[in-house]
């Protein structure tokens, strides 16, 4: 049962390098906050600093509404799995579970019953007296968790508790998290560079992108209404196609979108999604379409040339080009493509057939795009969700 | 000059000539039908390394321990197990004994410990390189020289005390007024007592000043080698021992030490092999052993030559191999644990 308040967080290196300029977030009781960001965003930063082994430069941090700034990790009375596990490789796996136990002088028979009870739930009471080097990856990731759970802390962090996992085992250890999480009810802050696990066990998701958090809010609400242009673009995958549009003057007096020789008109269900564009006549865009939008239903179309297509089974995966530049949200900022036209990518129903190298139209939902500014990259006429 | 070209071209002739060999060697096994060219090949590599084991190890060892069960001056007179019952009986050997198992024993832990401790305080500290570099100075000093330079140190000359160089009684004297009783110039290494008190268990002020010396040059090579074992420990684990709760001090005694304990037990046992072998601090500070200074290594060098004893020195040297065997056990068992990850 606890909280956890970042506010005006700051973090600057020796170096001298700003690696969290400033930052606001709260982690709910027994919420699951995820914050995932590409690689040197300053994810690790951030939990380091709530785990106390980082100094905090500036700011407040608060567990439980006290001010914890200049309190040690071992006086946070928090839990934190780290990528490598750091399991302490002279003991066993028992001792390893025990350990925090041990330091505060527990009761050996309490400690007995506590470590059995977390072997059983993490099924390593078959291995608790062998020591880290004799177990699977798999097992060594169990046994972090259960170091981490077995304290019942106050806050629970992991830095990307995963990576070292292969691809099916970090699937299902991904759900196990989330369940164990979820019945625990333990506040709980995860790092992840990989928006798919973010969207997946995340109650909220944080998005940072060089220290600034970009957006926190459901994982639907960043995948349908995103803040920015790289929010968009770095959940989601396949990535939203962005290419630049100018915002023209249409048909009865609507917005419409030009997009190099096209012209896509805004109809009333759209304006009402993107309010903001009925006063950006005149101005260029960047235009976002998600890959599931595209040759789906829709009462708009855009002509593409068909490059190559790709059957996944459930779904099929057409990639386009279009005669417009791309645009992206870099670490830089928004960089608009050199060459004029671009690629895109339609997933559609797999049982539409179509032929590479040929030009096709692909219906288009105009209520389901996005825009976004051209220079800051904020998004343009979103309906403002109160993120709070 | 002459003699130096000389001397070139001997040695360019010489490493010529063997590598000639070898490569016809190499060669002519190279010839020889499958199943034995292998063999053959290796033999060429192996063989010449072998010879030398057996002629320059084993075989003197061999003879050194047939040589341990004679007596007279040219070992030629039968006696039995008497040189080592006269090693273990008469008290002027016992002596000897006694100071090498005080030196092994003091030397092992004070440079192990005190390298473990400077390790520990260097770590992180802002000069750590300078201080490292310091401390590990005197490991580069040979054993002879550093004895030359602490025999300067303990230096001692006549009764006047205005006369004195030697640090320590400048020290001595100069802490009159601190320490009780009155400070007399002092002749440090003939002081065969430990701290004023006789006891034929505990070693001489005289042996415990040599010692200082050994752990002088010891724990640099013990701070070297155990800093940088602990700069291998994975910073993540003392991180999550801080996070589980542990002090500093805490997350050095169960983690960064058991982490460490391979190099620690490397670090000991060479150590002990060193100085079960110490010869030269003896020689060069107690005169060759005297005043009850004596080792084992100096003992034996003592009765086989200057003494000529050699049947009893043998029985010596034979009592530092059986006492060698089992530290060279733990070492191999220990690599072999490194090697397996614990
Ligand atoms: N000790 C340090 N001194 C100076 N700069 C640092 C230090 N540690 C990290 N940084 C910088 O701070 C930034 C954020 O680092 P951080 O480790 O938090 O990234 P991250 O988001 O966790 O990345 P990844 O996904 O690769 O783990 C990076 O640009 C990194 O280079
Ligand atoms: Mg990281």
């Amino acid at each position: 049962m606890s909280t956890l308040e970042l506010i005006n967080l700051q973090k600057r290196y020796q170096n001298g390098y700003e690696a969290v300029p400033g930052l606001d977030l709260e982690v709910r009781d027994g919420e699951f906050l995820v914050l995932v960001g590409p690689s040197g965003c300053g994810k690790s930063t951030v939990l380091r600093m709530v785990a106390g082994l980082e100094d905090i430069s500036g700011g407040d941090m608060l567990i439980d509404g006290v001010r914890v700034n200049d309190m040690g990790p071992q006086q946070r009375d928090i839990a934190m799995v780290f990528q490598s596990y750091a399991l302490y490789p002279n003991m066993t796996v028992g001792e390893n579970i025990g350990f925090a136990m041990k330091l505060r002088k527990t009761d050996k028979a309490v400690m007995a019953t506590k470590v059995a009870e977390v072997a059983a739930l993490l099924e390593l009471d078959k291995v608790l007296d062998r020591k880290p080097g004799q177990l699977s990856g798999g097992q060594r990731q169990r046994v972090a968790m259960g170091r981490a759970i077995v304290r019942e802390p106050k806050l629970f962090l992991m830095d990307e508790p995963l990576s070292n996992l292969d691809a099916k085992l970090r699937v299902q250890t991904r759900a196990e998290i989330s369940r164990l999480q979820r019945r625990l009810n333990i506040t709980t802050m995860y790092v992840t560079h990989d928006q798919v696990e973010a969207m997946t066990m995340g109650d909220r998701v944080a998005v940072l992108r060089r220290g600034y958090l970009m957006q926190c809010a459901t994982p639907q609400e960043l995948y349908h209404t995103p803040d920015n242009l790289f929010v968009g673009q770095f959940i989601g995958s396949p990535s939203m196609n962005v290419v630049r549009a100018e915002v023209v003057e249409g048909t009865g007096g609507l917005p419409a979108l030009t997009v190099g020789s096209q012209t896509i008109q805004l109809d009333d269900a759209a304006l009402a999604q993107l309010p903001g564009v009925r006063g950006m006549i005149g101005r260029s865009v960047a235009f976002g379409m998600r890959p599931e939008v595209l040759g789906d239903e829709g009462t708009s179309s855009i002509d593409v040339d068909v490059e190559l297509v790709e059957m996944l089974g459930a779904e099929l995966l057409v990639h386009a080009t279009i005669d417009a530049p791309s645009v992206k949200q870099t670490d830089e900022g928004v960089e608009i493509g050199e060459s004029n036209t671009s690629m895109i990518v339609a997933s559609m129903d797999a049982r539409i057939r179509v032929n590479a190298a040929s030009r096709m139209s692909l219906t288009l939902d105009t209520s389901r795009i996005h825009l976004f500014d051209l220079v800051t990259g904020d998004a343009i006429g979103k309906a403002k969700v109160d993120v709070g | 000059m002459i003699e130096i070209f000389k001397t070139f071209v001997t040695v360019a002739l010489g490493l010529g000539a063997f590598l000639a060999v070898m490569v016809g060697l190499y060669w002519l096994a190279s010839q020889l039908p499958e199943p034995w060219r292998d063999r053959a090949r290796v033999m060429v590599f192996v063989g010449p390394a072998l010879v030398l084991l057996v002629g320059g190890l084993i075989l003197p060892s061999l003879y050194t321990g047939r040589l341990s069960l004679f007596t007279g001056p040219n070992a030629n007179k039968w006696y039995g197990f008497g040189n080592f019952r006269e090693l273990f009986t008469d008290s002027d050997n016992l002596i000897v004994l006694r100071n090498t198992v005080w030196w092994v024993i003091l030397v092992t832990l004070a440079s192990t410990v005190i390298g473990i401790t400077i390790a520990r305080l260097a770590d992180r500290m802002r000069g750590e390189p300078y201080a490292k570099a310091l401390i590990f100075l005197p490991t580069a000093i040979s054993m002879v020289g550093a004895g030359v330079i602490w025999n300067f140190v303990y230096a001692t000359k006549g009764n006047d005390p205005d006369k004195q160089y030697g640090l320590l009684t400048w020290l001595w004297l100069k802490a009159e007024p601190i320490l009780p009783g009155k400070q007399d110039p002092h002749y440090w290494l003939q002081d065969r007592e430990f701290f004023g008190f006789h006891s034929s268990f505990l070693p001489g002020l005289n042996t415990l000043f040599m010692i200082v010396v050994i752990v002088w040059i010891q724990a640099g090579f013990a701070t070297v080698v155990i800093s940088a074992a602990m700069k291998g420990v994975p910073d993540d684990l003392v991180e999550a021992a801080k996070i589980d709760g542990a002090t500093d001090r805490q997350s050095f005694f169960r983690i960064v030490l058991p982490y460490v304990k391979g190099t620690i037990i490397t670090v000991a046992t060479t150590t002990l092999i060193a100085v079960l072998k110490v010869f030269d601090i003896v020689q060069t500070m107690g005169k060759g052993g005297q005043f009850a200074t004596s080792t084992l290594a100096n003992d034996m060098y003592q009765r086989s030559f200057p003494l000529s004893q050699p049947g009893y020195g043998a029985a010596l040297a034979v009592i530092l191999f059986v006492a060698v065997v089992p530290i060279v056990y733990v070492n191999a068992k220990n690599q072999r644990n490194i090697r397996e990850g614990r």
